[in-house]
């Protein structure tokens, strides 16, 4: 009876580590994010003093919590967790873990549109339709990912299924000919636009306002809604497109939802944000390691680590060069690749992918 | 016997090569069916086209009546359960998690607790419960094929709460399982079967298949060459004309022996 007892798997096994735990974790490593995120800065505030503000109370105070801070750190926790989850739905549809939401195109797509919007926008569009709205950079950013996106699905999608290795191989070729057609620009432009484009590669949240956060907030939120319900599909997927269909998952849908959430929600972010690295790479990677690949767990988890490791990439951008700002691109890629690099020396062996 | 699936004239064509020929199969309930043959002779593709994988170019494949690809494939699932070749994984998960895979898709009915019984229960009759807490992608071959078979019985359980004719397809199952989880893996088919399943495994080993199998289906160049009772399949002069190979009756019994454990 004892050894029937332990023959059978008991329910702590089936998971690498106990998964509560770790997501009460997160949320306490995100909440103390923002509590700092909203304290420091080029000028320092005290947490009785934010609270204050959030509170009601007028001052100068409340315009920097109210009007920059609370902007930015909202701006901050989408941006992060669209990168992240993006990452983990991405990995999980290529069955790879080395999977970036720029597979899809829309980070190439959404940088050769916003490179061409800076180099030729003052020559082709001044001309014709006077001074550029200030909103046209992130539009046509956009735009220009959500429409890679598609042509890559379209050039993959062959009586109604869709090769995955075809879109990787096309997003690949995509992705030279971008960085072709990028590397023109800059050559042929000015020294103005060529800041522009290296500040606008390097990313930053330094532009947040309310009416970004509004902009942005219904294109990143339905994906962060409706990744969970892709879970039990990407697990299935992760032995095959054969194997998850005869398990009773619609992998095809499966598919297009996926590329269609990443597409929308990663344009968003790149558009409002510039091009920030390494977070929907190192985050998913990282929480599969302490936890294991159930998707279940990790696109929650995701986004949860998503957002706090933006901002506080952020806050540190902030402040460590106060009152001048780092690009954040550089600090998200700073802090996660050494980290990241330790948690596979110390677990070397331990993952085979 | 009730026929659950029916494959009329089923033919399938890729890059103009005609890999299923107007294939007439039927599977019964309670009755174990063995697809035989040389290697390319389609008995692959015709699993495919039988468990609606793969659409035929040609003919159709009704499941109780219906035209099985035009079941939704979560239905699908709750009918019919696969167990393919090799199975490679893209992230490490452990043994359980594969096995429990099998209960992901279908099963929602079933509270979650009975879900990991059913798991549990198939890990064990795999023979695969030491293997939990393994990482799939540490498993020698054999292993994973065993963990893929509990997946298998598992959904097969799961989805048996909702229906009661179903069918289990193997892909060559035993291909890297040792003597002992080979017999034991055909047994547990064959019990299968007794308890009213339609079960259809392709193998390549003829004694084991002679031994097990119900009716045999011998397909050659995409054609069904035969089909019937083991001893009337195989005959020297069909075993040469096909696999191209001389045997002489003293080593292929017309009764092969059968399995002890049944």
């Amino acid at each position: 009876m004892i050894a029937l007892a332990m023959s059978v798997p008991s329910r702590r096994s089936r998971h690498h580590v106990r998964r509560w735990p770790l997501i009460t974790a997160l949320i306490g490593l995100l909440v103390a994010m923002c509590v700092l995120a909203m304290s420091l800065g080029a000028t320092g505030i005290p947490l009785a003093r934010v609270a204050a503000a959030l509170a009601g109370a007028a001052g100068g105070d409340a315009l920097i919590v109210l009007q920059v801070r609370l902007p930015r750190l909202c701006l901050g926790l989408l941006i992060g967790a669209a990168l992240a989850v993006s990452g983990a739905l991405m990995q999980g549809l290529f069955r790879n873990p080395l999977a970036d939401p720029g597979l899809v195109g829309v980070s190439a797509g959404a940088a050769l549109a916003a490179a061409a919007t800076i180099v030729l926008g003052d020559a082709l569009l001044v001309p014709l339709v006077g001074p550029l709205p200030f909103g046209i950079l992130p539009v046509g950013a956009f735009a220009g990912g959500l429409l890679t996106t598609l042509g890559l699905y379209f050039v993959a999608t062959r009586s109604g299924r869709t090769s995955i290795a075809t879109m990787l191989l096309a997003g690949v070729a995509f992705g030279a000919l971008a960085g072709a057609v990028m590397g023109l620009f800059s050559y042929l432009s000015d020294d103005r636009q060529l800041r522009d484009l290296s500040f606008w590669s390097l990313g930053s949240l330094s532009g947040a306002s309310w009416v970004k956060v509004a902009t942005v907030a219904p294109l990143i939120l339905p994906m962060l809604i409706a990744s969970p319900f892709l879970a039990r599909g990407l697990n299935a997927l992760s032995l095959g497109e054969a194997e998850a269909f005869h398990l009773g998952i619609p992998v095809q849908r499966v598919k297009a939802l996926a590329i269609l959430l990443v597409a929308v929600s990663v344009g968003a972010s790149v558009a409002s944000a510039g091009m920030i690295g390494f977070v929907g790479i190192v985050v998913p990677h990282v929480l599969r390691l302490m936890a294991g690949p159930d998707h279940r767990f990790l696109l929650p988890a995701s986004a949860l680590l998503g957002g706090a490791l933006l901002v506080g990439a952020d806050t540190v951008a902030r402040t460590i060069a106060a009152p001048a700002e780092l690009p954040i691109g550089i600090l998200t890629a700073a802090i996660g690749a050494p980290f990241f690099l330790w948690l596979l020396l110390r677990r070397q062996g331990g993952v085979s992918s | 016997m009730s026929t659950i699936l029916g494959a009329r004239q089923v033919s399938f064509a890729a890059d103009r090569r005609l890999l299923v020929d107007k294939v007439d199969l039927s599977l019964e309930a309670g009755t174990f069916t063995v697809v035989i043959g040389p290697n390319g002779a389609g008995k692959s593709t015709l699993l495919k086209l039988l468990c609606g994988e793969l659409a035929p170019t040609d003919g159709a494949v009704l499941l109780n009546g219906c035209p099985v690809r035009s079941i939704p494939a979560w239905r699908l699932a709750h009918l019919r359960a696969v167990m393919p070749q090799a199975s490679d994984l893209g992230f490490p998960f452990k043994a359980v998690e594969v096995a429990g895979l099998g209960v992901e898709g279908i099963g929602r009915g079933l509270s979650r607790p009975d879900r990991e019984r059913l798991v549990d229960e198939a890990m064990a009759d795999a023979d695969v419960a030491h293997l939990a807490g393994r990482n799939y992608q540490t498993l020698s071959g054999g292993e994973r094929q065993r963990v893929h078979f509990a997946r298998v019985l598992a959904q097969l359980k799961a989805g048996r709460s909702v229906e009661a004719r179903q069918i289990l397809f193997l892909d060559e199952p035993i291909a890297s399982l040792d003597l002992k989880h080979q017999l034991a893996l055909l047994a547990q088919a064959r019990r299968l079967a007794g308890e009213g399943f339609a079960v259809l495994a392709v193998l390549h080993d003829l004694q084991l298949a002679a031994g097990v199998a119900d009716t045999l289906a011998l397909m050659h160049a995409g054609r069904l060459v035969a089909c019937g009772a083991p001893y009337q399949v195989l005959t020297e002069d069909r075993l040469a004309e096909v696999f191209g190979v001389s045997l002489t009756a003293p080593t292929l019994p017309p009764h092969p022996w059968r399995l002890a454990t049944e």
